[in-house]
């Protein structure tokens, strides 16, 4: 049996997308960007519905933000995650991943738990350092970059991801953090029946007072850092850009690498 | 005096290439404090390093104890906690890399000082230390301060970001070694081995022409459009971490920081936004076309041919027009 707790954020998609600076330099437009469970937090909670599968036990995930988050909450209760918890409260606005990880150890020492889970950084501010602090400040070990975690018992073999293609395998004694790494297992598809399934599933929401953590410790006072303002990237010096269609543009493009002999 | 710590990160017998960078910007941001670079080296059997990075730093501490020959975040976090504890350097600087993410945040958080992680600039303003972080993607820079009552700062500076002077300043630093506070071994955390990477049946860092693709190509059965092309060209089929992250295709083909440097007459980047951990495994090719359906998209910037658009529809076309010139 194994009690795995996951925490998980949702984030917009940027990979793909243009991301443009609000006026006040402080924020990013989002209206027109796409938001998900951030992609090593799916990985996270696919290893440890996998890990319950095996070994049995429990998975809860937890959230900290408004009502958009149980979206991806119920998604990954319809994953096969048993319980959800919401941490939320105007407070908790402008925290950065040391003032979540005190949030969500606030939430945390009071559940039973074997492990806990998180991606490995988050794909907005990537800080990479919420599940670290969250372990320090929990007095248990932890490990990030994780591509591999067999438990034994009280005991996790894991891998962990360097440079360069090597690896790293450690032993951690539970109770222990690890920091999801992309890629170490595949994440399961949800059908909308199945996300219609947990519909119903009541999701607990806990403020700051519920779980115990002062306003002064949590949100932009709590925080390490603070933001000044945002700005685009210096783009150095540019590619050369090939106009046209799709059909005009790859054409004048062979005909480029013809002359610099790349055929 | 007012000191800086730059954690020397090593592995294997080598000091990693971070150290020498956050050694050349230690300096800089140690000139603009008005304090004295001290380069910081944990290990078993170091002093040889220790040596070594005398030139780069005014003073080497290094702390020589068995219990660290290998990297565990528990030790060196007991150790450094001790020595930043009792000489309160202003900057501690730490590679944002697998050594430096697993050490630094929990550091941080039990010296009760703030961290800004993953950083590609260190500013000095009135005597305050910020930095400029880059976040969603690579496609935005965030200056950050660090909270008003701080004194003393923790970074944790991206591989790459900056460049390593090519030559030590010779700074000729004095030599010390200080006792580990280290009284028992970590038994609830153990380093047990290392493992190299996989070998692939294609050798990527080998071949002339590359076909990479990335998030882009969307769907696994969109792969044989990329060998395609790749056949036409007499090249070989590489990708970016997404695309071995959804298994599409194998980690040999990976390019990048946790997978291949390559350095390719011609570098094909189609679909990739060009994520810092690609850019720094594939900038030194010859030739770099990139396609991409965002203007914006980091590529573009080690580019030197680009074309905004859609890779599903540029490819076959490409594929074609190629064919044809050859005749």
């Amino acid at each position: 049996m194994v009690d795995i707790i996951v925490c998980v954020k949702r984030v917009p998609d940027t990979s793909e997308a243009e991301v443009i600076i609000k006026d006040d330099k402080r924020a990013i437009k989002d209206a027109d960007l796409t938001f998900d469970i951030n992609e090593w937090d799916n990985y996270a909670i696919e290893e440890a519905i996998l890990k319950k599968e095996a070994l049995g036990g429990k998975v809860t995930v937890i959230g900290v933000g408004g009502e958009e988050v149980n979206e991806v909450l119920r998604r990954c209760l319809a994953k096969g995650a048993d319980e959800a918890i919401r941490l939320t409260d105007p407070a908790f606005d402008g925290s950065d991943g040391y003032a979540i990880a005190k949030i969500l150890s606030a939430a945390i020492k009071d559940l039973q738990y074997d492990f806990v889970f998180t991606g490995a950084q988050a794909g907005d501010d990537s800080y990479g350092v919420t599940g670290q602090m969250l372990a320090e400040i929990l007095g248990i070990p932890h490990a990030t970059m994780v591509t591999k975690v067999d438990i034994n018992n009280g005991t996790a073999r894991i891998r962990r991801e360097l440079e360069g293609g090597l690896e790293e395998v450690d032993e951690i004694n539970k109770p222990a953090v690890f920091c999801i790494q992309t890629g170490l297992n595949e994440p399961r598809y949800v059908s909308i029946m199945g996300i219609r399934k947990v519909s119903k599933k009541e999701i607990p929401v806990k403020a700051a007072a519920d779980i115990g953590i002062s306003a002064d410790e949590v949100g932009e006072v709590g925080s390490m850092v603070k933001l000044e303002e945002f700005s685009i990237p210096p783009a150095g010096e540019l590619a050369e850009m090939i106009e046209g269609t799709p059909d005009e543009a790859a054409g004048k493009l062979a005909a480029i690498l013809k002359e610099k002999g790349a055929f | 005096m007012a000191e800086i710590f730059v954690l020397a990160e090593h592995r294997q017998g080598v000091i990693r290439d971070v150290t020498f960078e956050m050694l050349g910007e230690g300096k800089k941001v140690a000139e603009a404090l008005g304090a004295d670079l001290t380069a910081v080296l944990l290990g078993s059997g170091v002093q040889d390093f220790a040596e070594k990075l005398k030139d780069w730093a005014n003073k080497v501490i290094f702390v020589d104890d068995p219990k660290l020959e290998n990297f565990n975040a528990e030790a060196y976090q007991k150790v450094l906690s001790s020595l930043i504890s009792e000489r309160k350097p202003v900057l501690t600087m730490i590679g944002n890399t697998s050594f430096g993410l697993d050490l630094a945040p929990a550091l941080a958080v039990e010296l009760k000082m703030p961290i800004a992680t993953d950083c590609i600039g260190i500013e000095v303003d009135g005597g305050k230390v910020k930095v400029i972080r880059n976040i969603y993607s690579g496609k935005i820079n965030a200056r950050m301060s660090f909270r008003d009552d701080a004194t003393q700062y923790m970074v944790t500076v991206r591989a790459s970001a900056f460049p390593a002077p090519e030559s030590a300043p010779g700074l000729g630093g004095a030599v010390e070694s200080v006792a580990s506070p280290l009284t028992e071994e970590i038994d609830y955390k153990k380093f047990i081995a290392y493992e190299e990477a996989a070998v692939g049946e294609v050798d990527i860092t080998a071949a002339d022409i590359l076909v990479s693709v990335g998030r882009g190509i969307g769907d696994v059965e969109n792969i044989p459009l990329a060998e395609e092309l790749a056949k036409v060209l007499g090249g070989v089929v590489a990708c970016s971490r997404p695309v071995v992250d959804k298994k599409w295709l194998p980690k040999p083909r990976q390019v990048g920081t946790s997978g291949k440097t390559v350095k390719p007459k011609l570098y094909l980047a189609l679909g990739i936004s060009g994520a810092f951990q690609h850019l720094a495994g594939m900038q030194a090719s010859d030739l770099i076309v990139a396609v991409n359906k965002d203007p914006k998209a980091p590529i573009f910037s080690v580019a030197n041919y680009g074309i905004v658009g859609d890779i599903m529809k540029v490819m076959p076309v490409l594929k074609d027009k190629i064919t044809e010139l050859k005749g």
